[in-house]
């Protein structure tokens, strides 16, 4: 009987290497060259880099990045002080809804450089690193969206996702699946509901920067929690 | 401002050392934080390995432990660790570990030694063991406007002088004219070159008495003295005196202790004015002084009783004007002597002039000027030697009596173990006394033992000082002799442990089991007080006040270097905790007790709570050492 479901990865080393024959841009070549982490890797040596994206909306094609928050981390530690973070213009008028969502006004994008300006400084950042995201269908999308439109190329890249981790957990698991059998519902895979079981403290969020590190911990804490030092980051990416 | 480090800057400042730290070194603070989680169960740090930055627990909970292994502490969000390493050779010294899952900010050493440079408040609190006790002792005093007084600023005229060989009409006319209340004394120098005078023309004097306005009313007119009489047949040659720059607070506890009116003021060796009672009075009205004036005005035990409540009102006030410790326990035990000192003349009064010599002596709190709110009646009755118990001791029983329903009536409980003055065995003369504690010292019995605690705290209240002082100079000079006796005063002093500190809302125990509340007594002042007595027996100190005995300890090397010091502050901290909470359940209006319960306590307090226990057992581990239990 098999517990888990097979998750569909792509295979990351193929896209990568089309990618970087392909590219006419060095920063995007600099970028897949880098990406290509071997499989075998183990997560305690990846260079990981956490990833969050403030956004006016949820559909890639109709709403537009506000802000960025990287920080880079291992399993030991989470490097706070080389944090980066870029407030983004964007091309139509904020609505009242996204703001009292991520708290950037108008105030805060007037003189703020547009996504084209910041990305080839977002981009040469991640380089090398493994980005870890809290829902893998927001940064994603949205990063592939900013590259289209500053480069004329389509960006994609394997990420380790805390919710699909914890979706793992506690909603394919045999346990889960059970519980679910017998009426109870699902368990909570939003961050900070995650962090809860793990005894992470509440961070107020929707800031790019805090959301990021929130995900950082909760990624160490589902390493402690449920892998080990030793899993190879193919286990976990998706 | 970075908004995204608003997150990690407001929970530092929330929590000690941070708290007080600027806006602005907070955030540079978040600034460089590094995180990292860990399961529970995992080592955070390893004993010996290297470490360059210091801990700070976000979330979750941490074990401390000591090299061996043993519990050293543990620490819930907002507390501190791995900084002693810092300090030292950047080694572990006390390993940590995750009890739960823990989320930990680690600060790097470079920001460490930054904050220890700017802030110091922050060095103080790193700084193991004495330095923060000592701050936070200290900076209580600094606010305390009574104590930064000096007794010179309450000083407006020059003292009236007059000579001994003058008449007494002479003396009351120069008080007349001046429009004043009292006179200084001069005489020839004598034996106490402290209050040596020179006078306009070179010559020296001293200064052997006072003589005040009532002086003339009960040692001449009374008496029915002439005018003529000199000054120097009336005065009483005892003078009790200040130096200029002593607090008022000082000046008040010394009126307070030898309950005058008037005190002589000196600058070094000149007296430049008077204090009078009215001029505290005026400065602190609603004083512990005024409360033992009118102690001294009641005419019965009913009327005494009512005064009750004004010894709360003046603890209470006390308290907010930051007094110490030291100056509230002495204060409260003068009041309680006056207490007892009035019911005894009120006694004298109702029942005649005693058959025999004797002197009321005071045990326990009160001898050792440790007086709290809380508290029973420790006494007990020394008699002359010519006490004829079939011919006198109906009249002690009955005095005694009178001064313990007395005492109880003002709010002071009968003593449980019965060590009271009712009781014959503790009303005896002196040669009985003599015998009781030389039994005592000689053969440490476990009752023997159970009274040396009590009875070694020993002070006259009323009656023939020299009665009591016999007994204590007994005391003095046999301790040092019988190392067996302190041993086993040492191994009493043993008896209870004082808690390893706090953990969240609990009181930790040594096995790491929790308790809801503290006996601060019973755990934290009672022991100290046990541990310094058994260091000033062994110097043969006289002192019964544990603050003056420490000064007698200090004296010799029994001690080694700053070690006293630590226990001044943790006594007194301790103290000043039990008080402080004490206050608290008055101004509730309820019940005062000793149990302080922990989520009543301030994170700060909690932190130097911790220390002064930390103080307390590292003492008990030097008396171990120092007094070997040979059974």
């Amino acid at each position: 009987m098999r517990l888990q479901r097979s998750r569909k990865v792509p295979d990351w080393h193929e896209y990568l290497a089309c990618r970087r024959e392909s590219t006419e841009h060095a920063i995007l070549a600099d970028f897949f060259a880098g990406a290509d982490l071997s499989p075998d890797l183990l997560i305690s040596e990846a260079p990981l880099m956490a990833l969050d994206l403030e956004t006016t909306g949820l559909d890639p094609r109709k709403a537009e990045i506000v802000s960025i928050g990287l920080v880079p981390f291992s399993l030991s530690r989470i490097h706070l002080p080389k944090r980066r973070y870029w407030v983004v213009r964007p091309h139509r008028v904020l609505e009242p809804a996204s703001v009292t969502l991520h708290h950037i006004t108008h105030a805060d994008i007037q003189g703020a450089p547009r996504i084209e300006e910041v990305m080839p400084e977002v981009l040469e950042i991640m380089t090398g690193h493994l980005p870890v995201v809290h829902y893998r269908r927001i940064e994603r999308p949205f990063l592939d969206v900013a590259a289209r439109s500053t480069w004329g190329e389509e960006l994609s890249f394997p990420v380790i996702d805390t919710m699909s981790l914890e979706a793992r957990i506690h909603r394919q698991s045999l346990v889960a699946r059970f519980k679910r059998w017998i009426g109870r519902p699902p368990a909570s895979i939003r961050l900070h509901d995650s962090r809860l079981r793990y005894g992470l403290p509440h961070y107020h969020g929707h800031h790019a920067v805090v959301d990021s590190l929130a995900t950082a911990e909760l990624l160490q804490a589902q390493i402690a929690g449920h892998y080990s030092p030793d899993t190879p980051i193919s286990m976990l990416w998706s | 401002m970075q908004a995204e480090l608003l997150e990690i800057s407001q929970h530092l400042g929330r929590f000690p050392p941070f708290e007080g730290l600027p806006e602005a070194l907070l955030d540079e603070v978040a600034a460089q934080v590094q995180v990292s989680y860990f399961k529970a169960g995992t080592q955070i740090l390893e004993l010996d390995a290297e470490n360059h930055e210091f801990g700070y627990i976000r979330s979750g909970a941490v074990e401390v432990t000591r090299r061996n292994g043993g519990l050293y502490d543990r620490l819930g969000e907002g507390d501190i660790f791995g900084h002693f390493g810092l300090m030292r050779n950047h080694r572990v010294r006390f390993p940590a570990k995750a009890m739960e899952d823990t989320l930990v900010y680690f600060i790097p050493e470079a920001m460490f030694h930054r904050l220890c440079d700017l802030d110091e408040d922050f060095a103080d609190f790193v700084e193991v063991d004495r330095p923060r006790l000592e701050s936070a002792v200290e900076s209580r005093k600094r606010e305390n406007d009574m104590l930064a007084t000096r007794v010179r600023k309450l000083v407006t005229f020059a003292p009236l002088m007059v000579k001994a060989s003058a008449s007494v009409q002479q003396a009351a006319c120069q008080i007349s004219d001046a429009q004043g209340s009292a006179v200084l004394v001069l005489d020839e120098p004598g034996d106490r070159p402290r209050y040596t005078v020179e006078d306009d023309e070179g010559k020296l004097w001293q200064v052997v008495g006072i003589l005040t306005d009532s002086d003339f009313r009960t040692r001449v007119v009374a008496e029915g003295l002439s005018p003529d009489t000199a000054v120097s047949e009336i005065v009483e040659r005892k003078l009790i005196a200040i130096q200029s720059d002593e607090s008022v607070q000082e000046a008040m506890l010394c009126m307070l202790s030898n309950n005058i009116h008037h005190l002589p003021v000196m600058q070094r060796r000149s007296p430049v004015g008077m204090l009078h009672l009215s001029d505290v009075v005026r400065h602190e009205t609603q004083s512990s002084l005024y409360l033992v004036n009118s102690i001294f005005h009641q005419t019965s035990i009913e009327s005494l009783a009512q005064l009750a409540p004004d010894v709360h009102t003046a603890v209470i006030r006390m308290v907010h004007d930051g007094a110490d410790s030291h100056m509230i326990g002495m204060a409260l035990s003068a009041i309680g002597r006056s207490f007892m000192r009035r019911l005894l003349e009120l006694a004298e009064e109702e029942l005649g002039p005693p058959p025999v010599a004797y002197c009321f002596m005071a045990l326990g709190s009160i001898a050792r000027n440790e007086q709290t709110v809380v508290t029973d009646q420790d006494n007990a009755l020394v008699l002359s030697d010519d006490f004829d118990p079939a011919l006198h001791d109906d009249y002690f029983m009955l005095m005694a009596r009178r001064v313990s329903d007395g005492l109880a009536a003002c709010g002071y409980a009968y003593c449980k173990g019965d060590i009271m003055a009712t009781n014959p065995r503790w009303r005896q003369p002196l040669s009985v006394w003599k015998r009781y504690f030389s039994e005592w010292i000689e053969q440490p019995s476990a009752e023997g033992l159970l009274h040396s605690s009590i009875f070694f705290d020993l002070d006259p209240v009323q009656g023939e000082d020299s009665l009591v002082e016999a007994l204590q100079d007994l005391v003095s000079s046999m301790a040092p002799q019988h190392p067996r006796f302190l041993a086993a005063m040492a191994r009493n002093a043993l008896g209870r442990k004082p808690p390893l500190g706090f953990f969240r809302t609990f009181v930790m125990e040594k096995d790491g089991k929790h308790n809801n509340s503290i006996n601060l007594k019973r755990r934290g002042t009672a022991p100290m007080v046990d541990l310094i007595r058994v260091h000033a027996l062994a110097c043969g100190s006289r002192a019964q006040n544990s603050f003056e005995r420490l000064d007698d300890i200090d004296r010799t090397q029994l001690l080694a270097s700053g070690v006293s010091d630590q226990l001044r502050y943790a006594m007194e901290f301790l103290s000043m905790s039990r008080i402080r909470h004490q206050v608290i359940d008055l101004e509730n209006e309820q019940e005062p007790d000793n149990n302080i319960e922990p989520e009543n306590v301030t994170s700060e307090e909690r932190h130097h709570l911790k220390d002064a226990f930390q103080t307390l057992s590292n003492a008990q581990k030097f008396l171990k050492f120092r007094y070997p239990m040979t059974r």
